[in-house]
């Protein structure tokens, strides 16, 4: 093993401040929301007690100096002499914000604004005077070299010391047994320091009996002699200084004993006359040969955790994805040389089910909670609440939902641009609220949860709601609409997206940083996800975010169109029907819809759409698939064949192909060919025909 | 024969620097991260030569653990030793009430704190 152990328990450390930071956040958290009680004091205590101490004993000084000014705030609040209050939770949690910066900072390196200001604020909460001084860290790391030098060692080369002479008497009073000391240990250890006389005083009246055998009575006497400091004896007597009565004083630098002849060498001289007196008549402990366990036997409490390279689990899942190719091959080839018995299509039946168990098991490990990512975002919440006066609340549901950890990570960008928005643009001030009869504080409510096989992700305010007049009157003013575009709500909320589109007189500090919503767009979409807004004027603006739920593998129809394959996933159909032609309505020169139980549905031809053939309403085939879309529409695919129901493996398309509108991926097929996975809520009908692209946009 | 040592503490960064240290020294290690899994292990394994302690610890801290495991019959005379960030006196005090050998000073020093446990398991 090359690696450095004391860089692992570092890295070890770290990881850890995640846990303790996000029990730290969750304990101020529900005392801001009025839970004062004493477990939830004590865990945020105990979060910071810990970094605190892990971080003294990697050196980490600025990290020690900002937890200990914390930590004795919050022990304050332990022991009840501050009482908890909206306020004290308020002020820790931007406490707990730069605590987090601390971390990473001792972490990554770089600076971190000292926070001089709340940490004052926060003492003066009890009136606690400032802590000037960071606490004396009075251990550096250093490589551990653990050798002791053992006892033996010690008395060796006595007669080379000259040193000195100490006299020690040591008087065990009560308690020194009961606190698991032993006085025959303390000789032991002075035996170490140099050479030693050692004498037992034993009372005459002393009695051999077991009741009194855990009262102290016995008085030693050391003459220790050697080059030994007055600090070293103190230090040995460190434990016992208040079960014992001790005196150490100067002596003769020369043992009685020496002049005599031959000293037994190494063991402590136990001189006293009178009876032997065994130890102090306590149950020795049980020697040990049953042995402690050789593994930590204690179950943790929580839930227990691997920390493993992502690499190799992207490894596996890649596995997994050409397992699933090569079990389709498989089936293929044994249909091909009519070798499909029963016992072999059971067999293979039991193979593709293992597959999927071990697809999920794969994907599951990849998928976490949304939980961090959303605390993060009660962070920007307050920050940005900070930054333009408004008072707003983050409220949170479904933390819970797990989504795949690299969508997480790039989620946060645009999360964070999204609640920014929200609090700037989205929350009025206290007074406009009031004026409107709304509570002074916002909320923003961030959720997530499953619709349809995919992940939505929600930005929810109680602001004003979006203005679409004035959405629109900017966008034509821009140029991005013609004047007289009669537009949608819908339509007009979709502008929002475009490109170069910025509400100028509402540019401030925080959001109006030139990153529009279009940016967003585009991050959302980058990791295959979609975005819509919905408002109500004087209600509020909900931002949605529909994620594909990442996997590797996916349950499809394989469909074929003008001869060649799609798939097109299982989640997204939620019905299929015989193209009946009486039930298509004409709108338009180009327009058709499809009437289905009193609905109408508009009506897309797969393979005139994707342009492998030219529109015609007598070569296309007579099968529809009603496939749902992100907004709740839907819409009917016309294909000419249904072929079957499988697994697909999901292949990038790559990069230099470019997004391509209602294609999501690729997939290898078990006779080796390549078809494309169709993403059916992204082939509207209206993509390329209106005037505007709204639709498209929303799609 | 090696020494036996159980290490409770709640930081995991703590566990792995205290079972770093002495396992160094050649001790075998157990932990555990409060002191109500500091119990279990006493209870399902075999006796510790020694016992560490963290005081900070939830659902059972290092004095409501010590206090269980000297009332314990077999364990009155284990060393427990305790480990404080601060040497403040009065922590001092109430862990030698509950029943503590001697107390470590966060962040330690792994030759004093083997020394120490050598020390008081004789």
């Amino acid at each position: 093993m090359g690696t450095d152990p004391m860089a692992e328990i570092r890295a070890g450390f770290f990881a850890e401040c995640e846990d303790l930071l996000q029990s730290l956040q969750d304990a101020l958290s529900a005392m801001d929301e009025g839970a004062g009680d004493a477990e939830t004091v004590n865990t945020a205590f105990r979060a910071v007690h810990s970094i605190k101490g892990g971080a003294a004993a990697f050196g980490l000084e600025r990290l020690v100096g900002f937890s200990h000014r914390c930590e004795t705030v919050l022990d304050d609040l332990r022991t009840g002499r501050l009482a908890p209050s909206r306020e004290v939770a308020s002020l820790f949690l931007q406490a707990a914000d730069l605590l987090a910066d601390h971390v990473r900072a001792a972490q990554e390196g770089g600076e971190v604004p000292a926070g001089e200001t709340l940490l004052a604020r926060i003492e003066a909460l009890t009136g606690a005077q400032p802590v000037n001084a960071e606490p004396p860290i009075d251990f550096s790391p250093s490589l551990i070299a653990l050798d002791f030098a053992s006892e033996d060692d010690c008395s060796a080369d006595a007669a080379e010391i000259g040193g000195r002479g100490w006299l020690i008497r040591l008087a065990p009073r009560e308690g020194l047994y009961r606190s698991g000391n032993e006085a025959l240990h303390l000789l032991r250890a002075l035996t170490t320091l140099g050479r030693t006389g050692i004498r037992c005083k034993v009372p005459p009246d002393l009695a051999l009996t077991e009741d009194a055998a855990e009262v102290p009575r016995l008085v030693w006497t050391i003459h220790l002699v050697g080059d030994v400091e007055r600090a070293e004896i103190d230090d040995l007597f460190d434990f016992v200084e208040d079960v014992c009565d001790i005196t150490i004083e100067p002596g003769p630098a020369e043992l009685a004993s020496e002049r005599l002849p031959p000293e037994p060498p190494p063991a402590p001289v136990l001189a006293f006359p009178g009876p032997h007196h065994d130890r102090s008549g306590l149950p020795e402990p049980p020697s040990s040969a049953a042995g402690l366990r050789p593994e930590p036997a204690a179950p943790e409490p929580g839930a227990v955790t691997l920390r493993v390279d992502l690499e190799k689990i992207d490894r596996l899942v890649n596995l997994v994805g050409e397992l699933v190719i090569n079990q389709a091959m498989l089936s293929q080839s044994v249909g091909a040389a009519g070798l499909a018995n029963p016992e072999v299509t059971t067999g293979l039946e039991a193979f593709m089910t293992l597959t999927r168990d071990l697809q999920d098991s794969v994907m599951s490990v990849r998928a976490q909670p949304v939980r961090p990512l959303f605390q993060r975002m009660a962070r920007i919440v307050r920050e940005a609440s900070a930054a333009t006066g408004k008072s707003v609340r983050l409220r949170t549901e479904g933390e819970g939902t797990e989504v795949d950890r690299t969508v997480i990570e790039r989620l946060a960008d645009p999360l964070t641009h999204m609640i920014r928005n929200a609090v700037d643009h989205g929350i009025e001030t206290p007074e406009a609220r009031c004026a409107a009869g709304k509570p002074s504080q916002g909320v923003i409510t961030l959720s997530a949860f499953h619709r349809s096989g995919r992940i939505i992700i929600e930005v929810a305010d109680d602001g004003a709601g979006i203005d679409h007049a004035k959405v629109q009157r900017v966008a034509t003013a821009r140029g991005l609409v013609a004047p007289d575009a009669a537009l949608s709500e819908a339509e007009i909320s979709n502008l929002l997206f475009l490109p170069g589109f910025s509400t100028a007189g509402s540019v401030s500090a925080l959001s109006g940083r030139g990153v529009g919503m279009d940016v967003v767009k585009s991050a959302i979409a980058a990791i295959g996800g979609r975005i819509s807004v919905s408002s109500l004027r004087g209600q509020g603006t909900t931002l949605s975010v529909s994620l594909p739920l990442t996997l590797a593998v996916l349950d499809g129809m394989v469909i074929g169109a003008a001869g060649q394959t799609f798939v097109v996933p299982l989640s997204g159909i939620l019905e299929t029907a015989a193209l009946a032609p009486e039930a298509i309505r004409r709108v338009g020169p180009r327009g058709e819809l499809l009437q289905i139980r009193g609905e109408v549905v508009p009506l897309v031809d797969l393979a005139s759409h994707l342009g492998f053939r030219a529109p015609d309403g007598n070569a296309r085939g007579g099968i529809v698939l009603l496939t749902a879309r992100d907004d709740g529409g839907r819409i009917a695919l016309v294909v000419d064949t249904i072929m079957e129901q499988r697994q697909v493996v999901i292949k990038g398309l790559g990069a230099l192909l470019g997004p391509v509108p209602g294609v999501a991926a690729a997939t290898i097929l078990g006779d080796g060919k390549i078809a494309l996975i169709l993403d059916p809520a992204d082939l509207a009908p209206a993509a390329r025909s209106g005037p505007v692209p709204p639709t498209a946009l929303a799609g | 024969m090696s020494l036996k040592i159980l290490a409770v503490d709640d930081s995991r960064t703590m566990r792995d620097m205290l079972t770093l240290a002495l396992t160094g020294a050649g001790m075998e290690v157990t932990v555990a991260e409060d002191g109500v899994a500091g119990l279990e292990v006493l209870e399902e394994g075999g006796p510790p030569d020694a016992i560490i302690s963290d005081i900070n610890m939830p659902r059972l801290d290092g004095f409501g653990f010590i206090e269980a495991v000297r009332r314990i019959d077999r364990f009155r005379a284990t060393p427990i030793l305790v480990l404080t960030t601060e040497s403040a006196p009065e922590l001092k005090a109430r862990a030698r009430g509950a029943g503590a050998t001697g107390w470590i000073v966060k962040p330690f020093d792994p030759q004093k704190l083997v020394r120490s446990i050598r020390m008081v398991t004789g």
